[in-house]
């Protein structure tokens, strides 16, 4: 099965990339841009098993390692094969 | 004095913090590659700049994990002393062994520079050749090294004296203009609560012979060559 971390920065963390990237919208004419935020899309493959099992599993593996829980948040999910 | 000095995968200041420890301070240095585990003997353990695992997912976030860090972390809390300059930094964050997280620079630059720094803390094992409010110039070159604290670690930091050095201006002057990246408080440096570990972004060991541009450096690698002469020959029974 197939799994997905999603890390991004904690609410009121700097991101000066989300803030560069920000600007570059608007310089390109996309005025309306309020804010943006970056992170990290992780996705990881694993045997088929309990999806509750998995997902702790995935906890862990952000808690150790995926996120740095500092400065960053994260979700996980199990993806649809066939999506 | 027996230094070791890390060697990750991706280290690249490895070879100046050698030198500075030896060639120019005279103390016996030697490289622990990250596979090593044993630390006994030494005095200090540098954990030099550099692009540790190629910085993949986060600076020093591969690194932790290694077998020599393992060791690392059992020294500090041994009282051992820890000193972590640029990527050495980041990795002590990352190991947990001083708080806070080094982000991307706040204009996203790679900075190499020399810049200055305020002597925030004088006397602890890596400052003890320092007066307060000394300023230092060192050379910094990153890319993440803006400091980020939560406000109520960064009081109780403040609170125990734990911010050891603060960019600044020629004369002293902590303020925004002369942060270099962003950080918060424009913290450079920081101690841990016990003093027997320090991380920070400006590089000592480029800042140690006259013909490298300067020798301030040396306040701080010297300081840990008095401190540890001066703890072996009390510990000595003779």
């Amino acid at each position: 099965m197939k799994a997905r971390v999603l890390v991004r920065p904690k609410r009121g963390i700097a991101d000066p990339q989300g803030t560069a990237v920000g600007q570059a919208l608007r310089t390109l004419g996309f005025t309306d841009v309020r804010g943006v935020r970056i992170g990290k899309c992780i996705e990881i493959e694993l045997p088929d098993g309990d999806p509750d099992a998995v997902l702790a599993t995935l906890a862990r593996m952000s808690e150790q390692l995926l996120a740095n829980t500092n400065i960053e948040q994260y979700t996980c999910s199990i993806l649809d094969e066939d999506a | 004095m027996r230094v070791a000095v890390a060697v990750f995968p991706g280290s690249n200041c490895d070879v100046d913090a050698y030198r500075a420890m030896s060639a120019v301070l005279g103390q016996k240095v030697d490289y622990l590659w990250h596979r090593e585990t044993n630390l006994s003997g030494f005095d200090c353990v540098i954990l030099p700049g550099g692009f540790s695992y190629g910085d993949y997912l986060r600076p020093g976030a591969i690194a932790r994990f290694s077998p020599l860090m393992a060791s690392i972390v059992r020294f500090a809390r041994e009282g051992g002393l820890v000193i972590g300059i640029c990527n050495g930094f980041q990795l002590l964050t990352e190991a947990g062994l001083l708080p806070g997280a080094l982000l991307r620079n706040r204009d996203l630059m790679f900075i190499c520079d020399t810049v200055c720094v305020r002597v925030e803390r004088a006397g602890t094992a890596f400052t003890s050749r320092c007066e307060a409010g000394q300023v230092l110039r060192l050379p910094i070159a990153h890319g993440d090294g803006n400091y980020s604290v939560d406000a109520a670690t960064l009081a109780v930091m403040e609170q125990k004296d734990q911010i050891l050095l603060r960019y600044c201006s020629a004369d002293g002057v902590v303020d925004d203009k002369h942060n270099p990246n962003g950080s918060c408080a424009n913290i450079a440096g920081i101690v841990n609560e016990r003093g027997n570990v320090v991380g920070m972004m400006p590089h000592p060991e480029r800042a140690a012979e006259s013909l490298l541009g300067g020798t301030d450096g040396l306040a701080i690698l010297g300081s840990l060559v008095d401190y540890c002469t001066q703890r072996n020959h009390e510990s000595c029974a003779c």
